[in-house]
């Protein structure tokens, strides 16, 4: 179908554009990539009075590495620049390394990272990585600059932390220690659909061999990407090995939540999160950094 | 607030003034004030690759773009490819390879592998079927589709390109 009528402003600066929203009122929205929001509204689900445009905002771009060596994405960075870029394999491998799962090629030229955390899907890849990396998330709105740890930002289906008139303006991932071991899976049905489930794992070891610190998180398995904390504590202090990671593995069973859905039932999420979880953190320690 | 918006739409080396209202997405600007029909439209909601054009240099859905959004851009529709009455050489490596039946998803696909092709010149089986996983065809089972990117892809070496 065809979008309903709207109002369209295309603003240079992250102030203009929040003056617009605030004077368009509560159904004006911003338009990042457009490849959610717009299907949405081709579909009639959506029907924004005015779209604020983000795509003319250079401060919304690009990608740097700051004095600690944290990696800064701008929210407007293209989900195929994600994909490409040499600073980020570096600098975030699991972004790397996830980024090719999201959709198709198309939709990776527009889609953007703010985007994708604003709108939150539970099976989105990006929120799953942001959220695994303890990453910070900037926002400009009403009351000015703000920032939210990803643990407190998605809050349920779609829905996040995000007040009215607050955009996201950067993401901030902590520094990536060179020797940290990672990987990224996912079961879907076709290249490019929505994760059934995915996993995100990466750890760090010691000077004894031994893990000091991990990240667990599923993705499609829940409400919101989830942390799974429970497979995590299992690994610290632990050698990494097949027997650790099978243990870790059904730990982490207690922290997903799956549901059923046309494409799975809870119990296949179940099932395969687990036999995920383990094969994720496999790929992490067989990968030759 | 004007309802209507001018635009100027370069598409394939020519620049149009258009009139749009900001609710026209590019594929309709592209068909019904532009004429050029060969940007096809099947689901518009981003599924099916159908309306695949390329802004500068990379493959985008026309269905998830407004006509407003494309001011300044260069945009490449499948009538870029041609060259008068004579096919480009992947649309031709399409003919040879019987990689159309009903040619409803064929400006998609010419115009991802075009964009896939210029970053990508020697691409494995593996990724051009990668690259086609966002275009449905309906007829051909994709195989003579990714023959035929691939054989361009080899032409295109050899002709030294
Ligand atoms: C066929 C298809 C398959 C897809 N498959 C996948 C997939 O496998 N995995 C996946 O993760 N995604 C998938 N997507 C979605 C895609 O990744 C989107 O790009 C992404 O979800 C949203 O990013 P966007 O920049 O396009 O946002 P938009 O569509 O522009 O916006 C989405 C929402 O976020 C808001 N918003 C946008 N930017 C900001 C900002 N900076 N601050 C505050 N709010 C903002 C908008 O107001 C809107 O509510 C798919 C999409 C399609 C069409
Ligand atoms: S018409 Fe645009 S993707 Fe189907
Ligand atoms: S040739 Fe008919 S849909 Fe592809």
């Amino acid at each position: 179908m065809k979008p309903p009528k709207f109002d369209y402003f295309a603003p240079d600066s992250i102030e203009s554009a929040l003056a617009l929203l605030t004077e368009h009122g509560e159904d004006a929205r911003y338009l990042g990539g457009g490849q959610s929001l717009v299907p949405m509204m081709n579909l009639r689900v959506a029907a924004p009075s005015a779209l604020i445009d983000l795509n003319g905002i250079a401060a919304l771009r690009g990608i740097r590495i700051d004095e600690e060596d944290r990696l800064h994405i701008g929210a407007m960075t293209r989900t195929r620049q994600i994909e490409l870029d040499a600073t980020i394999a570096r600098a975030n491998p699991l972004l790397h390394e996830a980024a090719p799962h999201i959709a198709h090629i198309q939709i990776r030229n527009r889609g953007t990272i703010g985007g994708s955390l604003a709108h939150a899907d539970p099976a989105a890849e990006l929120p799953g990585v942001v959220l695994v990396c303890d990453a910070e998330i900037k926002l400009f709105g009403p009351d000015g600059a703000r920032s939210v740890a990803t643990g407190d930002f998605f809050k349920n289906i779609f829905s996040t932390a995000l007040q009215d008139g607050d955009m996201i303006t950067e993401i901030v991932f902590p520094a990536w220690p060179s020797t940290r071991r990672w990987a990224f899976q996912e079961i879907s049905r076709r290249e490019g659909d929505f994760a059934m489930i995915g996993i995100a794992a990466w750890f760090d070891l010691d000077d004894a061999g031994r893990i000091s610190a991990a990240g667990l998180a599923a993705i499609g398995a829940g409400d919101t990407p989830l942390r799974l904390s429970s497979g995590e504590t299992v690994l610290i202090g632990q050698a990494p090995g097949e027997k650790i990671f099978a243990e870790a593995a059904r730990a982490s069973l207690s922290d997903l939540q799956p549901g059923s859905d046309i494409h799975a039932s809870a119990e296949y999420r179940r099932e395969v999160g687990g036999v995920l979880v383990e094969r994720t953190l496999k790929a992490a320690w067989e990968r030759s950094s | 607030m004007t309802a209507q918006h001018s635009v100027t739409l370069n598409v394939n080396g020519t620049a149009h003034d258009c009139e749009v209202e900001a609710r026209m997405t590019l594929a309709d600007c592209l068909r019904e004030k532009l004429d050029l029909t060969g940007t096809h439209l099947g689901c518009e909601h981003g599924v099916c690759g159908a309306c695949t054009v390329i802004v500068d240099g990379a493959a985008v859905r026309s269905c998830l773009m407004f006509a407003v959004q494309a001011q300044g851009v260069q945009i490449t529709t499948v009538e870029g490819l041609a060259d008068g009455d004579t096919l480009s050489d992947l649309q031709q490596a399409f003919h040879d390879n019987f990689a159309l039946q009903c040619g409803f998803c064929t400006p998609g696909f010419l115009t991802t592998a075009e964009s896939v092709l210029a970053e990508n010149p020697s691409p494995t089986r593996a990724e051009v079927q990668s690259a086609i996983s966002g275009n449905i065809c309906r007829c051909t089972g994709y195989v003579p589709i990714i023959d035929a990117i691939l054989d361009t892809a080899k032409r295109r070496r050899e002709g030294g390109q």
